[in-house]
């Protein structure tokens, strides 16, 4: 069975990528997920504020301490590698050299500032794509969606500047004019979407008073949300699709392909069931499509997509009204 | 053309020391430990030594054992070499002995130190080395920097060719620390001094068991002699050879060095002899002198020993008519210092045997100067000369100081120069934590390497860790800078701190028309009316241009905190106009880069930002014609400071404390406790703010304000007198104290604004959870209150002991703290358990204090923190030394023991005069509790009324003892460099006594005051000096090894993850009649993350189980009971969530993720281990043996007072 597609311009043998996540962070583990057949590897993201706030804390730590008294001028051994990009960048360079299948960083941030330079960094480094996540928390009453949607468009162009690999954008689904707004990216020259972001829980401890950040995995309950954007998207935009965020089972793909997506990113059902489920996955989908007298994947891609089904509104507002009825 | 480098000493010398050695055994001392933490930066990079091998590097248990290790690599065939300074120095003395007996080539590198004598000192003298003239090394003496490169690698050389070991010396931190131009020596440099033949002789020299031979055998008396007497030919070529070597080095480099080196006039009648870098301030004025025709000149002593009688007198001119010999050294008792005596002995040997040239038989005179880096001045150096015009010169003198008791120092004329004119100086007053110093030492180098010109920067820092000053004397000259002192006429003076203008007088050494920079919080046209009004006379007076920069604003625009170093060194250069404007920003740059490089691409472009800004916000002043301020420099220390601080200390913070004479000190070191409170430093600019609404009365935010700058009070309300009108206090809510008033008061001017009380205080305000009961506000507008309010506060009544219902963490700190406003970090993890310490026993407290930060913090002058309560009593605190601690503080429980033992017999022997009841209850007494303590003290009360009645001898012998009766508490306090490493062998022996000492190990699991070397502490995986690459093997189980004595108490606290448990286990410490043991994890900024979280993090050492929690009593060993007693449970949190926050674990998780990823899953397992170990050993306990008494009880016990209490 013919599993092959195309996301970001390379031709992978099957759509199951390991998304952004702890994963990706160990060797050994990498290893094992190349060896079950991972199409392509996404790294965690590279945080600005990883970048900017660690290497500014540690050095107000270390160096507000030094040449202040006789007997020790210093407290520690010279740092042979400084936080942030140098530290990932190397990261890179170790799973790069581990697995022969593509390596996709990821950069996070939500200001435009020095660390948007680091792509042309992770570039150098061997990286063949990079997603960029756009994360914005919309708490700043001074800021209207046009203003952090224009600076999001900037932070991509500026992201884009001078890089040759590919750029997908990562986006969460907390957009006024989710679809206006991946127009414009996909205008500016992105050559992928993810979609979509997965929050942190922030809980809170009603006796503590305290909030508590949780990051529970996935479950295919959360597939559906993305299904509903990749489907609005596909056929419109000319930048490849990738789902993230609740591919758990066979159907999951299924449903994902149907929509439009030419990937999937897969984490939590990974973690669950560890890194033998992908060679799972695709034999059951070898089998599903068999099954279902499909010829390959590709022929199915996009048929759920909105501009090939009946009723698209079943998707948006009649369908909720629908149901609460 | 040789490359050139702006290095210090101390770099100069290892750079020699590490290129000709294959083994180095190292441990830190200051001043020498940058030598050996270069050396050991060096090898973890790879670099290799001229033979292209990385040497072997060692850190050691202590300085004896780095000679052991040493001697040991010799005789092994190994070229060897170490570094070391002080007591370090003797401690290597009996191996010293050793391999010169054994006529072994090495070379050692020392940054001369005092030696501890009345008090410690860090500074430079050479006593250190004085003390090894006898072990039969050869002393060769470097006095710059540029010599501590060369006289390196002659010592190599001289000593392979001569068997002779060689002691290479030079002044600590004035040449070690001082950065200066050097022209540096290339491997092919080195290897052409260094004969491959005497490198072989030495390794078929060695022992090897295909040559055996044998080496310390034991002699006898019929061998002995003789065969030490048969070493005596080596010493006698031994300078020959230095010389020929030093001719060869004067060959390849040009730089020519001598013996013994004359500098000064052909004909000179007067000359000084003198070691060091004292001699290049020598030559300096004699240069001087000599231009303006006086006959003087100078003989610098290079090869000390063996002292070639030949060479030093033909140094000499024969013209000569009066010699000084300066010695920086004291030897009481001695009829002249040595280097005097040896002069002494040259000279009347000369003479006896004819074969001296000199036309007249020379005066000589024998002065002492620079004990522990005293000044040395040229106007010094002149005095000297002056000495010899004298009708009666002085033979023996000191000049420095003013010695007003025996009246020998010379007097001098401070106004008297030899520097050039052609010299640029510079001084800089900074705050350690705002980077002057790191500045400064980049704007040496850029200055170094990008113009011809010679430089040297020197750096005065302050004593305290916490907000500590720094002074920068920087100099820049066409030709070679020999001025060995302090920069005393400014040409350029920075202050980066506007609070330091009420404080030190800034413009003492500025020259007239000198120019002042002064980063000040204001805009320009308003900095000249906040000036003090003694500044604005002097800036008049010199005609001194005035600068001014708000470099903060900038620094915090740019999110750089209170980081101004590049923005004050952009100004200096822009200013100076050393270097084209933009020549110098570029410099800058390319310096920043370099220098924090690795700090991170945004700490770069956030200080380049900030270089480029600085320029275009400097501002020059322009100065009236008169001075317009009212407002005068405040007094020093409050007017109700007692006299001693008045007279003495005050100077001492004034920066003055040259000029106090030798009367005003007391003859044997002692001295006065409870001075900290008059040195008000005014460090925080945000204050804790309480708010008795919220607070929930826990009191944990004074038990972990490391510096007693919280407190709380429970008290009567009728105490409230007038109390000041923002005076807080509220009901206190517990039953124990019901009815009386609770106040949390800050003092505003010793809190350093760490934090850590906001960090640690549980309360919250429900409807707004971010305010808690401590919240941080700005203290400006809240000083002048709050410090009526503290005054009040103080004035309060202590709650009495005996009132205190539960003895526990909380209640602990409703007793007065004996400890306060130490000098240590903010934010220290440290000062919180000594501060308990002191509440919970400091009035009838001793602590022998183990050199280290603890010592530095609780000993350091000018003012110290540990004090006395309203009775006068406190805790009686001394230092030793650093490795003999336990036994110093045994000695103490000696002492005590023994005047027990004495105070008893007298009160039985005298119970018939004093009262039958009143011996019986003196004997009996039961100090289980605080009100049997008061009872007892109440007792001896009793028993002086009524000893003042008697008359015999044996009265006044109770009456000077009866103090003993009421029990005391002995601590031995020292951090884990002294209980794991170098004092180990001692604490093991002490604990294996009976006797009833407690002891406290501040564990901050590296050498702190040092600067972070590793230790037998330091956890597995942990970054530090001596173990870049993450310590491969886990930290020392200290206290579990003493638990297995069986009859040691010990116990594993932290006070961030449970204060109560900590408090308990010095209470039960306290209470137990034989030795304890309390190891306490103590947070550190060596660790690398913000001390305000010092407690969270120990909370997740303690979750993790990397911490563990417990107390072992053997009293309940011998109620039947498991002895053990775990107060943590079962890990969990993972070790990585632990480690991943401090900045020793994170840069091994950087430079090597492998690695990092091994060190957390060994560190899990571990934890795992201890605490299913832990777990067990908890669970045994052995049945009580009933009724008889414990075997193992000595009868010393019965004698000496180790019963239970």
């Amino acid at each position: 069975m013919n599993l092959a597609t195309t996301y970001l311009g390379f031709r992978l043998p099957h759509p199951f990528i390991v998304g952004s996540g702890p994963l990706t962070d160990d060797l050994g583990v990498v290893r094992q997920l190349e060896d079950a057949g991972a199409a392509a590897f996404i790294l965690r993201p590279l945080y600005e504020e990883e970048v900017v706030e660690e290497q500014i804390s540690a050095f107000f730590h270390s160096e507000s301490h030094n040449d202040s008294f006789a007997e020790a001028t210093s407290y520690s051994p010279d740092p042979q590698q400084a936080p942030g990009p140098d530290e990932y960048l190397e990261h890179l360079r170790r799973v790069k050299d581990a697995v022969d299948v593509p390596v996709f960083a990821a950069l996070d941030g939500h200001s435009l500032g020095g660390w948007t330079s680091y792509a042309r960094l992770l570039e150098q480094a061997g990286a063949d794509a990079l997603e960029l996540n756009l994360y914005h928390a919309a708490s700043d009453p001074e800021a209207s969606g046009a203003e952090v949607e224009k600076r999001m468009l900037e932070i991509v162009r500026s992201v884009k500047s001078g890089l040759r690999i590919p750029v997908a954008v990562k986006l969460s689904p907390l957009f006024t004019a989710f679809a206006h707004f991946a127009t414009q990216l996909d205008s500016a020259g992105i050559d992928g979407l993810t979609l979509f972001t997965r929050f942190h829980r922030a809980d809170i401890d009603v006796t503590e008073l305290e909030i508590v950040r949780t990051f529970p995995l996935s479950d295919s309950s959360e597939l559906l949300l993305r299904l509903r954007g990749v489907a609005m998207l596909a056929g419109r935009i000319r930048a490849s699709l990738a789902v993230s965020g609740g591919v758990h089972n066979v159907l999951d793909v299924v449903k994902a392909t149907m929509v439009g997506a030419d990937a999937v990113q897969m984490v939590s059902a990974l973690v669950r069931n560890g890194p033998g489920h992908l060679r799972t996955l695709r034999a059951d989908l070898e089998a599903w499509l068999a099954e279902n007298e499909w010829s390959s994947l590709e022929k199915m891609r996009g048929n759920m997509r909105f501009d090939r089904i009946p009723d698209p509104a079943a998707y948006e507002r009649t369908h909720f009204r629908m149901t609460l009825q | 053309m040789s490359k050139r480098a702006t290095v210090d000493g101390n770099e100069a010398a290892a750079s020699v020391a590490y290129r000709l050695s294959e083994a180095i055994a190292i441990y830190p001392i200051t001043p020498s430990s940058p030598m050996a933490e270069l050396c050991d930066e060096w090898a973890s990079r790879g670099k290799t030594n001229i033979w292209d091998v990385v040497p072997q590097i060692a850190e050691m248990q202590s300085e004896a054992g780095a000679a052991g290790a040493i001697h040991g690599a010799l005789q092994a065939g190994a070229l060897a070499t170490t570094f070391t300074s002080s007591q370090g120095l003797l401690l290597m003395i009996p191996n010293m002995y050793r391999i010169a007996g054994e006529l072994t080539p090495f070379t050692m590198h020392v940054a001369a130190r005092a030696l501890a004598t009345h008090a410690l000192s860090i500074f430079c003298d050479h006593s250190d080395v004085m003390a090894c003239r006898q072990t039969g090394f050869a002393l060769l003496a470097s006095n710059s920097v540029q010599e501590a490169h060369d006289m390196a690698a002659i010592a190599h050389a001289a000593s392979l060719f001569s068997r002779v070991p060689f002691l290479h010396f030079f002044d600590g931190f004035r040449t070690s620390h001082e950065l200066a131009k050097i022209e540096e020596l290339s491997d092919d440099d080195l290897a052409s001094l260094i004969s491959e033949d005497t490198v072989l002789a030495h390794r078929r020299r060695s022992l090897s068991p295909d040559r055996p031979v044998m080496r310390g055998t034991a002699q006898n008396p019929d061998v002995f002699f003789q065969a030490r007497e048969a070493a005596n030919s080596f010493y006698k070529a031994c300078p020959d050879i230095v010389a020929h070597l030093m001719a060869a080095f004067a060959g390849r480099t040009g730089r020519n060095y001598g013996l013994f080196d004359y500098v000064g006039h052909p004909e000179a009648e007067r000359i000084i002899v003198i070691m060091g870098s004292g001699s290049e301030t020598v030559h300096e004025t004699v240069d001087h002198l000599v231009g303006r025709g006086e006959k003087v000149g100078v003989v610098k002593v290079r090869l000390y020993r063996p002292f070639s009688r030949a060479a030093f007198l033909a140094a000499l001119p024969a013209s000569v008519r009066s010699l000084a010999v300066l010695d920086r050294t004291k030897e009481p008792g001695s009829l002249g210092e040595p280097l005097y005596l040896d002069v002494i002995t040259a000279l009347a040997e000369a003479r006896a045997e004819g074969v001296s040239h000199l036309r007249a038989e020379p005066l000589v005179l024998a002065g002492r100067y620079g004990l522990s880096s005293k000044e040395f001045t040229p106007a010094m150096v002149k005095a000297v000369f002056d000495e010899f015009d004298k009708k009666v010169p002085q033979r023996h003198f000191t000049v420095g100081i003013i010695d007003d008791v025996t009246h020998m120092s010379l007097a001098w004329d401070g106004s008297f120069r030899s520097e050039g004119e052609d010299v640029t100086t510079a001084l800089f007053y900074g705050l350690g934590a705002d980077g002057t110093v790191s500045a400064n030492k980049n704007s040496i180098k850029i200055i170094g390497q990008e113009t011809e010109r010679h430089v040297q920067g020197y750096f005065v820092y302050d004593s305290k860790k916490s907000g500590a000053i720094t002074v920068s004397h920087l100099r820049s000259s066409s030709r070679p800078i020999r001025s060995a002192y302090l920069v005393n006429r400014a040409s350029f003076v920075a202050c980066h701190q506007f609070n330091f203008l009420d404080r030190i007088d800034v413009l003492e050494h500025a020259a007239q028309g000198a120019v002042f920079l002064l980063n000040a919080p204001y805009a320009a046209n308003q900095v000249w009316d906040c000036l003090p009004r003694e500044m604005q006379e002097q800036l008049i007076e010199k005609q001194i241009r005035l600068f001014t920069i708000d470099a903060y604003a900038l620094a915090k625009q740019a999110g750089m905190g209170g980081r101004i170093n590049t923005i004050m060194q952009t100004c200096y250069f822009g200013i100076s106009g050393i270097l084209p404007r933009e020549e110098a920003v570029a410099h800058i740059k390319k310096s920043i880069e370099k220098t924090y490089g690795k700090r991170g691409t945004e700490v770069v472009r956030r200080n380049c930002e900030l270089v480029d800004q600085a320029l275009a916000n400097l501002h020059e002043v322009k100065v009236p014609g008169g001075a317009s301020a009212t407002r005068v420099r405040p007094p020093v220390v409050s007017e109700r400071a007692p006299d001693f601080v008045q007279k003495v200390t005050a100077v001492m913070l004034a920066g003055k404390g040259d000029l106090l004479p030798v009367s005003a000190f007391p003859v044997d070191g002692t001295w006065p406790v409870g001075t900290a409170k008059w040195e008000k430093r005014n460090l925080a600019p945000e204050i804790p703010v309480w708010d008795p609404e919220i607070c929930i009365q826990c009191n944990q935010c004074a038990l972990a304000c490391p510096h007693a700058a919280i407190r709380a009070k429970v008290y009567d309300e009728g105490a409230l007198l007038n109390p000041p009108s923002t005076f807080k206090g509220i009901a206190y809510r517990g039953k124990e104290y019901k009815g009386r008033q609770y106040t949390i008061q800050v003092a505003p001017e010793d809190c350093t604004g760490c934090n850590l009380c906001v960090n640690v205080c549980p309360a919250k305000d429900r409807t707004n959870p971010k305010h808690k009961a401590i919240n941080m506000a700005p203290k400006t507008p809240l000083l002048e209150a709050e410090r009526a309010n503290y005054d009040f506060f103080l004035d309060l009544p202590e709650l009495p002991r005996t009132e205190v219902v539960r003895l526990d963490h909380k209640a602990s700190q409703f007793l007065e703290p004996l400890f306060e406003y130490s000098g240590a970090c903010a934010g220290c993890g440290e000062t919180p358990y000594l501060k308990l310490l002191t509440q919970l026993f400091g009035d009838r407290l001793l602590i022998a204090n183990a050199t280290g930060c603890s010592s530095i913090y609780g000993g350091n002058l000018p003012t110290t923190p540990y004090t006395t309560n309203k009775e006068g009593r406190g805790p009686a605190w001394a230092n030793s030394l650093f490795e003999d601690n336990a036994e110093f503080g045994f000695g103490f429980r000696l002492a005590l023991d023994a005047q027990v033992a004495a105070v008893r017999h007298l009160v039985k022997l005298l119970a018939p005069h004093v009262g039958d009841v009143l011996a019986t209850e003196l004997l009996e007494a039961n100090e289980g509790s605080e009100a049997g303590i008061a009872a007892q003290r109440e007792r001896v009360a009793a028993l002086r009324r009524r000893l003042r009645e008697l008359k015999d001898p044996e009265a006044l012998r109770l009456d000077t003892l009866a103090d003993y009766l009421v029990k005391k508490s002995v601590w031995l306090v020292g951090g884990d460099g002294w209980a794991y490493d170098i004092g180990y062998g001692g604490l093991d022996h002490v604990l294996a006594s009976r006797r009833d000492v407690n002891v406290l190990v501040l564990d901050t699991e590296v050498y702190s005051n040092t600067g972070g070397q590793q230790s037998k502490a330091t956890p597995l995986g942990a970054a530090a000096k001596f173990a870049a690459a993450g310590k491969s093997v886990g930290k020392k189980d200290l206290s579990l090894l003493a638990t297995m004595y069986g009859h040691v108490y010990v116990a594993r606290v932290a006070f961030g993850a449970k204060m109560a448990q900590t408090a308990q286990a010095f209470l039960e410490a306290d209470s137990y009649s034989g030795p304890s043991l309390i190891v306490a994890y103590s947070h550190c900024i060596a660790h690398g993350y913000d001390m305000a979280q010092g407690p969270a993090q120990q909370k997740r050492a303690v979750d993790s189980g990397v911490w563990p929690l417990y107390r072992f009593d053997p009293v309940r060993l011998a109620n039947g009971e498991p002895p053990l007693h775990l107060d943590y449970g079962a890990p969990k949190i993972n070790v990585a969530d632990y480690m991943g926050n401090e900045s020793r674990f994170r840069v091994i998780e950087r430079a090597d993720p492998e690695r990092y990823k091994k060190f957390i899953q060994e560190s899990q397992e571990a934890a795992r281990r201890r605490y299913i170990v832990y777990q067990q050993l908890a669970g045994i306990s052995v049945p009580a043996v009933e009724p008889q008494r414990p075997q193992t009880e000595s009868p010393e016990l019965d004698r000496h007072g180790g019963q239970m209490k």
